[in-house]
């Protein structure tokens, strides 16, 4: 569940994560060459599609979030493409809301961005399949955990009411976590193989 | 408010979908009935061994289903049946940035298309025998599934950004006329506006 809907979070929790998203979305709209909008944007549309597979990890199933592997191909112009995605999933499956789609962008692309940023340089320059694998796998798990450890804490921070939803939140990511991990190691190092230049993000 | 929003939803035609998607929603719901009467403190309702389900913390639950199904149905009865193009033309003339726009332009026109790419994909790969389980090889294959999408994206990105070179792009779309709002519109516009804070004074009152 990493979409909230809305009427549950409070105004200050709200407004907070609309000013982030607008400046992530602000900076990396700045730092997206016009030239690459089409690559950014198709990009987001097979994010979109990918997100709708659904892989069955244990008794349940999830849907990969892909935002370690959105980090490591857009940079920071993952803000922008997280908040079209948003929106779409939002105007096509009634999926999250209106309000909470700042807190929603922040709390998907941010994790992405930055894990994509500390490790990504590591991953390019990998000589070893197996080392790259797991280094995105690092990404793609850790980009998750902190997606949900932002939905609990938006959640916490709303109402004192939560805070037993927010640690069963927490509990669900745990499939989403290793699902994730593995589908990343996976696109990364079939990315490498294919097509190597996909891995050198779109914005400097 | 939620009688309301139910009453629009059901006049409305009511597809099957929009009730799917509100199951969807309803799951947090009963996360909270399922924890917000034993954490709340408050009068006792009943008692199941040890623990007390309080009428507060069942009080609070309810509201809160309620809020949330209000909006996602307000929400799902006034975007239903918007086209993402028309969304992307009336945020460029609400001066929403140019690049946001034709992004999201971009990516609402490839969904379809890389889905249908997906969905032959994927066919393929049951035509091959695959049969999806929680092992390793599955994770592997849908890896490998999502990352030849991502590459055909790429490769179809290139090309529609020569076609668009091609056709002397030159950094904007050339505006997509939108129909002026007639006076039938602007009496929905304040209908709307009207009830909204018609439910938001009898809320605060």
């Amino acid at each position: 569940m990493a979409h909230i809907a809305d009427g549950l979070l409070s105004v200050p929790v709200l407004l907070c994560g609309a000013g982030m998203a607008a400046a992530g979305v602000g900076l990396g709209l700045r730092r997206l060459d016009d030239r690459l909008i089409p690559r950014a944007g198709i990009l987001a549309a097979a994010v979109f599609v990918g997100s709708l597979v659904s892989i069955p990890v244990g008794p349940s199933s999830v849907h990969v979030l892909m935002s370690g592997a959105m980090g490591l191909m857009l940079g920071i112009a993952t803000f922008p493409a997280v908040l079209v995605i948003l929106s779409l999933q939002a105007l096509l499956f009634g999926f999250g809301g209106l309000t909470t789609l700042g807190v929603n962008t922040v709390n998907i692309a941010l994790p992405g961005v930055v894990f994509a940023m500390l490790l990504g340089p590591a991953i390019r320059r990998a000589g070893h399949a197996t080392t790259r694998a797991a280094l995105a796998g690092l990404v793609g798990a850790l980009s998750v955990a902190g997606t949900g450890g932002l939905v609990a804490l938006s959640l916490a921070l709303s109402s004192s009411d939560y805070a037993p939803v927010a640690s069963v939140i927490i509990a669900t990511y745990v499939p989403l976590m290793i699902g994730e991990a593995f589908v990343t190691a996976t696109i990364v190092s079939f990315l490498a193989r294919v097509h190597p230049d996909a891995l050198r993000p779109v914005t400097s | 408010m939620f009688s309301v929003a139910v009453l629009v939803a059901a006049l409305h035609r009511t597809e099957r979908r929009l009730w799917s998607r509100l199951l969807h929603v309803e799951m947090f719901a009963l996360l909270l009935f399922v924890t917000l009467p034993f954490t709340m403190p408050g009068p006792t309702l009943a008692t199941l061994g040890p623990l007390h389900v309080s009428s507060t913390g069942l009080w609070r639950a309810s509201l809160v289903a309620l809020k949330v199904s209000a909006c996602v149905l307000v929400l799902l009865v006034l975007l239903n049946g918007l086209e993402p193009e028309r969304l992307g033309a009336t945020l460029r003339a609400l001066h929403v940035p140019e690049k946001l726009t034709r992004l999201f332009v971009m990516t609402a026109r490839y969904v379809a298309l890389i889905r249908e790419e997906a969905r032959r994909l994927s066919e393929a790969m049951r035509a091959r025998g695959f049969t999806p389980r929680s092992n390793r090889h599955t994770w592997r294959s849908y890896g490998n599934l999502l990352g030849m999408i991502l590459v055909r994206a790429l490769d179809r990105a290139e090309r529609v950004q020569e076609a668009m070179l091609c056709r002397g792009f030159a950094g904007h779309y050339p505006d997509v006329p939108l129909p002026l709002p007639r006076s039938r519109d602007w009496a929905l516009f304040a209908l709307l506006l009207g009830a909204a804070v018609l439910a938001v004074t009898t809320d605060r009152l």
